[in-house]
């Protein structure tokens, strides 16, 4: 497993490769707007990114869209779901957790400490085929013990963005 | 009604009249704002609802709270290298600006000088003017960096007493000084008999390159300075309203005096927002951050499209000049903004020195940046090609 680059500052304290930090915040920066920003070399810039992609760091780049806010007819539906299962000899909850997360229909899966082992969520056209996937799909399993599904009804915040629109700048636009 | 006749001799400033072409305009691009364009950390908005739902909504002592003295003296003594007292070497004011003014009245006796370097913030002449000091002012150019060389405050006319006004990192030149060129400075301050008032704003939060060097950590001057810092900056906090002054004890008893005649307690709700704020290490050092990438793309684009900065060692203007242009910073401010609708400052606003000068705030985010110097760069093309 690669771990991530850390670089330390400030006498010890870690902090994440400030480029990671730059393109976690907006992606579409460009390697020269980078090197700028940081001081260092277009090549370093660059040579760093690939590495970052190639040892599976950077996954992949695409924007962050707030799906309530588009104009469609196509309606989606989302769940998180609770799930109890058994692990097994020698993988623990991985085998179960892949045949779980592979499934298309789910966006993300966890394991947890607490009441319930995996935390996964769905996603679906309405509510009835997001019940189909949890009563056909995943409570078949031989190895879940049961679930719990909650129906999300609204997105605050996710991943550290705020989900709806935020008043425009407050600030005079001149001031000294 | 008679106006007060040094009121009426206070000339107004000569750009009111382009600020308020800027604020009466539509979907401008604003380099020209003076605050951070983060919010304020939640958990300090909320510290201070939580404690006007549990009634804090009175006075204070007029010094202001008893603990966020403490906190703030706890703050300043690993920094400043000195503790000051929390009962009677510490003074919350009303922001920074109401710290400057109260240490101008309270210090101000017949033929003291204020000398003042330029270009500066906009207030302390007039501060000075009309707290009956004599304001003179120090003229500083990108040769010496923007900043007051010992060679110059030696061969300044002063007279014991005199107070000597330091702003680093400055507004609006990001003007710092390293350790070595403020011990020079001090050395000058003590043969001349000078006091400092040494407003440090943007020094804990806001120095790049190295470590701001408070002006009281020098050896001998703890008692020729008083010190003046905030929240505004460093937190995001402006509309808080919070500043302190913390100084020789008898330089504070005489601001305290004004201060409970006039304001009588900066307001409790601030107070409380700031004693939270004095947890907000990694809030502040993440904004730093922030403006710190912002400063450097600032920078390096301006110098490739032909308008030179230098790099500001702090705060977060950059200040170009325009002379390459031929047109004058109200001139050049003017047109960039009737026909590209981006708002600068002309570097006039700022004293006689910032004449072929413009200062451009990055407490704006990327893209707007971005967007305003591709403006600009095809301002440029236009007018200068």
């Amino acid at each position: 497993m690669t771990i991530p680059v850390v670089v330390k500052l400030d006498g010890g304290e870690c902090f994440m490769d400030e480029i990671l930090e730059i393109l976690e915040k907006d992606a579409r920066l460009t390697s020269e707007e980078i090197a700028v920003m940081t001081g260092k070399s277009t090549a370093e810039v660059e040579k760093r990114i690939k590495k970052y992609e190639s040892e599976g760091v950077i996954l992949k780049y695409k924007a962050v869209v707030n799906k309530e806010a588009v104009e469609t007819d196509v309606k989606i539906v989302r769940a998180l779901i609770e799930v109890k299962v058994i692990p097994q000899r020698n993988v623990g909850f991985d085998a179960i957790a892949k045949r779980i997360y592979s499934f298309s229909a789910v966006k993300s899966c966890y394991l947890l400490s607490g009441g319930y082992d995996l935390l996964v969520i769905v996603e679906g056209e309405d509510m009835h085929s997001v019940s189909s996937f949890v009563s056909e799909k995943l409570a078949t399993l031989e190895n879940v013990q049961g679930t719990v599904t909650h129906f999300l009804l609204k997105k605050y915040k996710e991943d550290g963005d705020i989900l709806h629109k935020i008043d425009g700048d407050k600030r005079l636009s001149i001031s000294f | 009604m008679k106006i007060n006749k040094k009121v009426k001799d206070l000339s107004p400033s000569g750009i009111r009249a382009f600020f308020d072409l800027v604020i009466g305009m539509k979907d401008v691009i604003s380099l020209g704002v003076g605050e951070p364009d983060f919010d304020t950390p939640w958990r300090i908005s909320e510290s201070a609802i939580f404690s006007v739902e549990k009634g804090y909504t009175t006075y204070t002592s007029n010094k202001g709270l008893q603990e966020l003295r403490e906190q703030i003296s706890r703050y300043l003594k690993p920094r400043l290298k000195t503790s000051y007292d929390p009962n009677d070497e510490i003074l919350i004011t009303v922001g920074v600006s109401e710290a400057m003014d109260l240490a101008m009245r309270a210090l101000s006796v017949s033929d003291c000088k204020a000398l003042i370097h330029e270009p500066c913030y906009v207030s302390y002449y007039p501060t000075a003017y009309l707290a009956g000091l004599d304001p003179v002012y120090l003229a500083t150019t990108a040769q010496t960096a923007f900043k007051v060389t010992p060679k110059q405050l030696a061969e300044t006319k002063t007279s014991s007493g005199d107070i000597f006004l330091l702003n680093y990192p400055c507004n609006p030149t990001g003007a710092s000084y390293n350790r070595d060129e403020l011990v020079e400075l001090a050395r000058v301050i003590e043969k001349k008999d000078l006091f400092v008032i040494s407003d440090e704003i943007y020094g804990d939060y806001m120095t790049y390159d190295g470590d701001h060097v408070p002006f009281p950590s020098l050896p001998g001057m703890r008692q020729r300075t008083l010190y003046l810092n905030g929240f505004s900056k460093a937190y995001a906090m402006t509309g808080w309203r919070i500043g302190y002054a913390a100084g020789p004890r008898e330089v504070i008893a005489a601001m305290t005096k004004i201060h409970q005649y006039t304001i009588l307690c900066a307001p409790i709700m601030g107070q409380m927002a700031a004693l939270e704020a004095l947890r907000c290490d990694k809030e502040a050092k993440s904004m730093r951050a922030e403006y710190n990438r912002r400063r450097k793309y600032i920078v390096t684009e301006l110098n490739k499209l032909g308008l030179d900065c230098l790099m500001p060692q702090g705060a977060f203007y950059a200040f170009a000049s325009i002379q390459s242009t031929g047109m004058d910073s109200v001139e050049f401010a003017h047109k960039l903004l009737e026909e590209e609708k981006v708002a600068v400052v002309p570097g006039t606003a700022f004293g006689p020195s910032g004449a072929g000068y413009i200062r451009m705030s990055y407490a704006t985010g990327i893209s707007d940046i971005k967007e305003a110097l591709s403006r600009i760069g095809k301002f440029l093309k236009k007018h200068c090609a």
